[in-house]
């Protein structure tokens, strides 16, 4: 039959963000898939550069709208580590509740869109209606629903009083009945799994050879876990498993999440009952000493990574940025290889892919040139200043203009 | 002629079609919604829908074929109209007969979906395309089991013309207890056939865009989209005189309340039915339909026909 | 054979339940919001000393302090590039700002989001 090249996205009804997928099709298999990203690029880590460290934990935390947290919190992470300083326990067991609820958030959610790709929108507003539970505890904790606020550089923010325990624990009861149903309904419910079972199969030597993490690992028998491995906040304190799974598709996937939903009640019980009173942040100075700093977070998509440099003044030299879906979106090719283009939706929903947090890099490659290609930030600034200056753009007075423009 | 003309028009005919297919819209979103713990649209919202779309402009695509394209809606209509009028609604006779109808009606029920395919295939665009040929694949599965299960109560009947049946039914009440069968598959298949989940593969959203109504807009969506609520009541219709062939020997007033009862029964069911299952693969939809639904109503042929030979000699 | 329609009870035992949606311009108002919901500002003028902590740790650069007499001092708010972090709050030596639970603040006309504080006449 004659091959047709569809595009999938950047505008698609089965993506939520844009990314641009280009599928050659026969019929209804799939011949070829290939990725081009950097539809969602607003160039954060640039920006991050211009702010001071209070200022850049909150853009941090707008990379994303589901991990917001992640990103604030291993922001907040690398920083502690360059100045030495030790946070009050009470403030990392509250960074780990908070942590955990993003993911009961993060996961539920997930559950839904998987329902909505497969046509089964009952699943969808099922799940998102006892994501309101979640929504409204973050709401009383924090005082948003996304977007929380809760890291400073030294703490938390917020503290945690007795009235929000019990409802905290209450929803917790009432969210673990309700999860114990949606497994039921995931496991034993013949439509769900005669489109999740063999589908988007991705045997574990390829989940390894392409750096699958998170849940996308996991579901391949990858035992990677961050929380476990390398440990950040309250979690090597608090006993929970990680769980992965053989099935290798994205039935194995479905059912590492819900999983990962039950474990992070146990979590949150626990954090609960061990935390101690005390302070709930510490004094943080202003000019971080200059040094650099990797910190690693266990979003709930999978490994986040965040580089920071300092230089000794207030605002950082530079910021670097690894989402998990960057490492998770090089695994679709593999795994639709023989697939049908009505297992394609399905197919990249099931890395739950966040493509806000995912287009953070440019490498632009010297044409012609033997190099790799990489180029240092400073030529990276250089070059982009003069490409706009041979256009006829000047950015050099762009402040005063500015200025005078919104004097009007 | 006045009469005729009010009744093709009229009642039964178009404005009651219309009328009918929005209401039964808004049944179908209706408890859809509530199964789902939501509220759900207000009732005049396909009547609103309706009103929007075709306030719109209609975009014919460059390289589609204009004329094709804007009369494949006008059929849809136009087949959907005609056979209402050969379905007995609330007497034993529909408003025109003639024997053999049933199978005449099975087949201007078939032809809004040949029109999607062929809407979808002059549109030339690559989703229209390949939701089209979905609409036709999807064709080849469930029509075998449908028009089996759907003749098996005329071969009881020994006739088929839809009036002679409802007619052999009066005489013989409780016989159509033998088709309860073949009406759980025709319900399955008419899922099919109106493009609803599990079924709903050629307009599936998330995969192919609108499938082969992704270049329609204005207008010409809006008739496709009455076009489909109609199908809803001429099916539901067409199910409810053949498989629920009682209560018809009432006064006209009681008969037709009759009537609308049965109509809101496969609707609600066909909702349910609805909210309950994930969308199948084109593939698993094929094995289905071929491997379970075939045989069953192969079975629901066979057991009419000793019934008739053994029975009713 | 494992039968399709796992959900069948829950489903039909939704019906007799309350919907799962508020009717939100008619059911739900300002007022309910959590106690610590981050809405619009609100600036004291007369606790303000001037120290200008809010403007330096805005993430958005979007409050503005202004100085128009000894001691007297008048914020300039844009509530469109706002993002209702609240760190001016915790920050502000003498707690001269605070949250309040409006967040109905869309307006058609830009000019309308930057909101001024006036100091009150000594």
């Amino acid at each position: 039959m004659r091959k047709v090249v569809i595009p999938i996205g950047p505008q698609h009804p089965a993506l939520k963000e844009p990314e641009s997928f280009s599928v050659t099709l026969s019929g209804e298999r799939i011949m070829a898939f290939s990725a081009r990203l950097g539809y969602n690029h607003r160039g954060i880590e640039k920006a991050c550069e211009d702010r001071s460290y209070t200022q850049n934990v909150y853009l941090t935390e707008r990379i994303c709208g589901i991990c917001s947290h992640a990103h604030s919190t291993a922001f907040v992470q690398a920083v502690e580590e360059i100045a030495g300083i030790k946070i009050p326990d009470r403030a990392s067991y509250i960074r780990t509740i908070i942590s955990e609820l993003e993911r009961i958030h993060s996961h539920l959610l997930w559950l839904g869109v998987a329902g909505h790709e497969i046509g089964f929108d009952t699943l969808l507003m099922y799940t998102w209606r006892d994501r309101e539970i979640v929504m409204d505890i973050l709401a009383q904790i924090t005082g948003n629903r996304v977007n929380y606020g809760m890291n400073t550089i030294g703490g938390v923010r917020r503290d945690i009083d007795d009235e929000q325990k019990k409802n905290i624990l209450k929803a917790m009861d009432k969210l673990e009945e309700r999860t114990l149903y949606y497994i039921t309904v995931a496991t034993s419910e013949r439509t769900v799994i005669e489109r999740l079972s063999g589908v988007g199969v991705l045997p574990h030597k390829d989940a390894v050879r392409l750096g699958a993490v998170g849940p996308t690992g996991r579901a391949s028998g990858v035992d990677r876990d961050t929380r476990r491995d390398d440990p950040y906040a309250a979690y090597d304190r608090i006993k929970f498993k990680v769980i992965t799974d053989d099935h290798c598709d994205v039935y194995g996937r479905t059912l590492v999440r819900v999983g990962e939903l039950m474990e992070a009640y146990k979590i949150i019980r626990q954090a609960l009952k061990d935390m101690p009173e005390g302070p709930i942040t510490v004094k943080a100075p202003r000019k971080i000493p200059a040094g650099e700093a990797v910190s690693r977070y266990e979003a709930p998509r999978g490994e986040d990574l965040h580089y920071v440099k300092s230089n000794g003044t207030e605002k950082p030299e530079r910021v670097k940025v690894r989402a998990p879906t960057l490492a998770n979106v090089q695994t679709v090719a593999k795994m639709l290889e023989d697939g049908q283009l009505a297992d394609l939706p399905i197919v990249i929903a099931a890395i739950d892919p966040c493509f806000s947090c995912t287009d953070r890099m440019t490498i632009i490659k010297h044409a012609g040139s033997r190099d790799l290609g990489a180029m240092a930030w400073e030529d990276l600034r250089t070059h982009g200043i003069n490409w706009y200056k041979n256009k006829g753009v000047d950015f050099s007075r762009l402040n005063e203009k500015l200025k005078k423009a919104n004097k009007v | 002629m006045i009469g005729s003309l009010v009744s093709i028009f009229l009642f039964p005919g178009l404005m009651f079609l219309v009328v009918a297919g929005l209401a039964g819209q808004f049944i179908d979103r209706k408890i859809y919604a509530r199964l789902q713990n939501r509220i759900g649209p207000p009732w005049y919202q396909p009547a609103a829908d309706f009103i929007k779309l075709a306030a719109k402009e209609d975009i014919v695509p460059d390289e589609a074929n204009p004329g094709m394209f804007k009369a494949m809606p006008i059929f849809a209509l136009t087949a959907i109209t005609t056979s209402i009028l050969y379905i007995p609604l609330w007497k034993d006779t529909a408003l025109y007969t003639f024997k053999g109808d049933l199978v005449v009606v099975l087949y201007l029920l078939t032809i809004p979906t040949l029109t999607f395919f062929l809407g979808g295939w002059y549109s030339t665009s690559l989703y229209s395309k390949i939701g089209a040929v979905r609409a036709l694949t999807q064709l080849f599965a469930y029509e075998v089991p449908l028009l089996m299960s759907i003749l098996a109560p005329g071969l009881l009947a020994n006739t088929w013309s839809l009036s002679g049946i409802s007619q052999f039914y009066a005489a013989h009440p409780w016989y159509w207890l033998v088709n309860i069968p073949g009406f759980a598959i025709s319900m399955v298949t008419l899922l099919g056939k109106l493009e609803k989940v599990p079924f709903d593969i050629p307009e599936a959203e998330t995969e192919i865009v609108a499938g082969t109504f992704t270049e329609y807009s204005g207008r010409l969506m809006a008739m496709f989209k009455l076009a489909i609520d109609m199908e809803a009541i001429a099916a539901a219709s067409l199910l409810a005189a053949v498989y629920l062939p009682f209560g018809l020997s009432f006064n006209p007033v009681v008969g037709f309340v009759i009537y609308l009862l049965k109509i809101l029964f496969i609707i609600t069911a066909m909702s349910l039915l609805r909210t309950l299952f994930a969308r199948l693969r084109i593939d698993q939809m094929m094995s289905f339909c071929w491997r379970y639904l075939a045989p069953l109503a192969f079975v629901q042929i066979v057991l009419n026909l000793t019934l008739k030979g053994f029975i009713l000699r | 054979m494992i039968w399709p329609g796992k959900m069948l009870k829950q489903v039909l035992g939704s019906i007799f339940k309350k919907p799962a949606t508020t009717r939100y311009p008619f059911f739900k108002k300002e007022s309910d919001s959590p106690d610590r919901f981050r809405g619009k500002l609100l600036f004291h003028p007369e606790m303000c000393i001037g120290c200008k902590m809010c403007m330096r740790d805005c993430p958005a650069n979007a409050i503005t302090i202004r100085k128009i007499a000894d001691k007297e001092f008048e914020a300039d708010i844009d509530l469109g590039k706002c993002i209702y972090c609240a760190q001016c709050v915790d920050i502000c030596p003498k707690k001269a700002l605070e949250t309040t639970k409006k967040f109905e603040l869309a307006s058609l006309v830009r000019g309308k989001l930057k909101i001024t504080f006036k100091a009150e006449p000594k």
